[in-house]
């Protein structure tokens, strides 16, 4: 067996296999096919200090290979989830960490500082990158000094390891990156979805009703990989690696661009089990290759 | 109930119509408890441009043979996919999804109409049987464009009682499942339907109109299926959204907002 433990600041995960928020329910949901407490850790749903409805049905189309969602931050808020959610996640033997978004700097601090008062949540992920919500979310991901201003105001509140979830739908991902760096973030989290649409030709209709949505899956990862490859020459602190992780080959892959972490989400859609069987691959990949640990392999790409 | 993940063997393919066939999948074990209007999520493997797994519902489980039964209608690349598989293929299933069809109490004296249109005749089926095995009579109220879309009546007789309507008039009576006759004769106390939301709707209305309770199964496009993505949510009458794949894909029509 290879060493497969990583950390992400103070935070110590058991191997680099996350499940990404947002497709990965409050991980109860896919405790009858796996066990989850094999993963370093696990995203749970975006949450807001209030609860949101998030946006009108339909809210997903398919694409080959991926597919694009506008579910718009459903959740029913920071107090619920500490009530309700918490109790029934809170014993499980890996990472749970929250997923914090919201709609103005002050419910961005407000939601940190509920999640903070959680023994058992080591860990938060500013989401300034949904692009799903009409005020905040993405709008705060895609300038230096909205991001600035909001990592700024949460990392005063919030004593533990603060992630931050970046948006691939700015011109240069770096810079961002670069500029939560500076406020003290963590580390980073990359990629969310990116910014796309689909349309009906028969009824000549747009098929989400948000009109735009997120692309997620296996159709995004060169794009994930690549910014996660720039990040990883501009910033010191640890990146998270997502965006179309589908096997541990796409694990191993995004590790070698600078990925000290990742991610899986939407292809737990599609295989409920994929994370287990990449972790196992990491560990195969590692003894094949002669690591002793999966450390060896962050940033170790040959150019 | 607890969910499984669950490679499959094809043991029939029957192609019943154009654009529907009947996957016979055989498990290796006793296949899990699964309750009618429940659902499975079907992996499609080696179909480049369909990523997620297709929904469908559970037409039969035939014990006996230790089978599960998938009407598939033929909609997309994935369902004609699906629709190719051979005889020994392994497909893999996640089931059973979802909250089925409210059964009435044992000794209940209920009359139980079961009114399916289109795809949506499939999961009547299962219940029909599992009604039967309950010491009940199930009606059955199946609508048709045609003759030639009316499919598995002979498995349906083995149940109960079958009324037809199609909308060219080429099997039973002319029209659509609201229009039919037995409506007028008989009287109901349960209403269970399937089909497209059109003429579930319509039943709605008809059930409401008529005092009678009634349950409908939505198909809302999903992805996970297991309350993971929150993408097929239904606005109830509480204006909560609510995911289908979980909290249905069987509602009570009081619960949803369709007769506001």
């Amino acid at each position: 067996m290879a060493e497969l433990n990583v950390n992400i600041g103070n935070l110590k995960l058991k191997n680099p296999v996350m499940t990404a928020s947002g497709t990965f329910g409050y991980g109860i949901e896919y405790a009858d096919f796996m066990d989850i407490s094999r993963l370093g850790g696990i995203f749970v749903k975006g949450t807001t200090i209030q609860p949101r409805e998030g946006n009108p049905y339909p809210r997903m189309a398919e694409t080959p290979a991926g597919m694009l969602n506008a579910v718009g931050l459903q959740n029913k808020g920071a107090d619920y989830f500490a009530e309700h959610i918490y109790p029934q996640i809170k014993d499980i033997d890996t990472n749970m960490i929250v997923n914090v978004s919201g709609s103005s700097v002050e419910t961005y601090v407000e939601c940190a500082e509920r999640i903070a008062e959680l023994e058992r949540i080591p860990a938060i992920e500013l989401n300034i990158s949904c692009p799903n919500v009409k005020q905040g979310g993405m709008a705060f991901g895609v300038t230096c000094s909205g991001a600035s201003e909001v990592v700024r105001a949460v990392r005063k509140v919030y004593p533990k390891t603060l992630i931050v979830k970046l948006s691939p739908n700015v011109t240069d991902i770096t810079e961002i990156a670069r500029a939560v760096e500076a406020e003290g973030a963590d580390a980073v989290s990359l990629i969310n979805t990116m910014l796309g649409m689909a349309i009906d030709a028969e009824k000549r209709r747009p098929v989400l009703s948000t009109i735009t949505g997120g692309l997620s899956g296996p159709c995004v990862k060169p794009v994930a990989l690549r910014m996660v490859w720039q990040t990883s020459k501009a910033v010191q602190i640890p990146i998270i690696g997502l965006g179309g992780i589908s096997s541990w080959k796409d694990a191993v892959e995004f590790m070698l661009a600078g990925a000290t972490a990742i991610q899986i989400g939407t292809y737990n859609f599609v295989d409920p089990t994929v994370s287990i069987q990449v972790i196992d691959g990491l560990n195969d990949y590692c003894e094949r290759h002669g690591f002793k640990s999966v450390r060896e392999i962050i940033g170790a790409l040959e150019v | 109930m607890k969910k499984y993940m669950l490679d499959l063997k094809v043991a029939a393919n029957e192609r019943l119509h154009p654009n529907y066939c009947l996957l016979k999948l055989r498990g290796d074990e006793a296949l899990p408890e699964m309750h009618p209007g429940q659902f499975v999520q079907v992996r499609v493997e080696d179909s480049p441009r369909t990523f997620l797994r297709r929904p469908i519902s559970i037409n039969y489980v035939d014990r006996e043979r230790n089978e599960l039964w998938l009407l598939i209608q033929l909609v997309g690349e994935g369902t004609r996919h699906l629709a190719e598989a051979r005889v020994g293929d392994s497909i893999n299933v996640l089931l059973p999804l979802g909250n089925g069809f409210t059964l009435p109490n044992e000794g209940d004296t209920q009359k139980l109409l079961l009114v399916g249109g289109g795809v949506g005749t499939a999961p009547m089926l299962y219940l029909g049987a599992c009604l039967k095995a309950g010491g009940f009579t199930p009606t059955f109220l199946l609508g048709a464009r045609s003759e030639g879309d009316l499919l598995q009546l002979d498995a349906f007789r083995a149940w109960g009682e079958v009324y037809v309507t199609t909308e060219d008039g080429s099997m039973g009576e002319r029209g659509y499942v609201t229009n039919h006759s037995v409506l007028k004769e008989k009287r109901f106390d349960m209403i269970y339907t399937c089909g497209p939301k059109p003429m579930m709707m319509a039943v709605a209305r008809y059930a409401s109109a008529e005092g009678i309770a009634c349950e409908v199964s939505l198909e809302n496009t999903m992805a996970c299926g297991i309350g993971a993505c929150l993408c097929c949510v239904e606005k109830l009458k509480d204006e909560h959204h609510v995911c289908v794949c979980t909290e249905g894909p069987v509602f009570n029509i009081e619960k949803l907002s369709w007769l506001n």
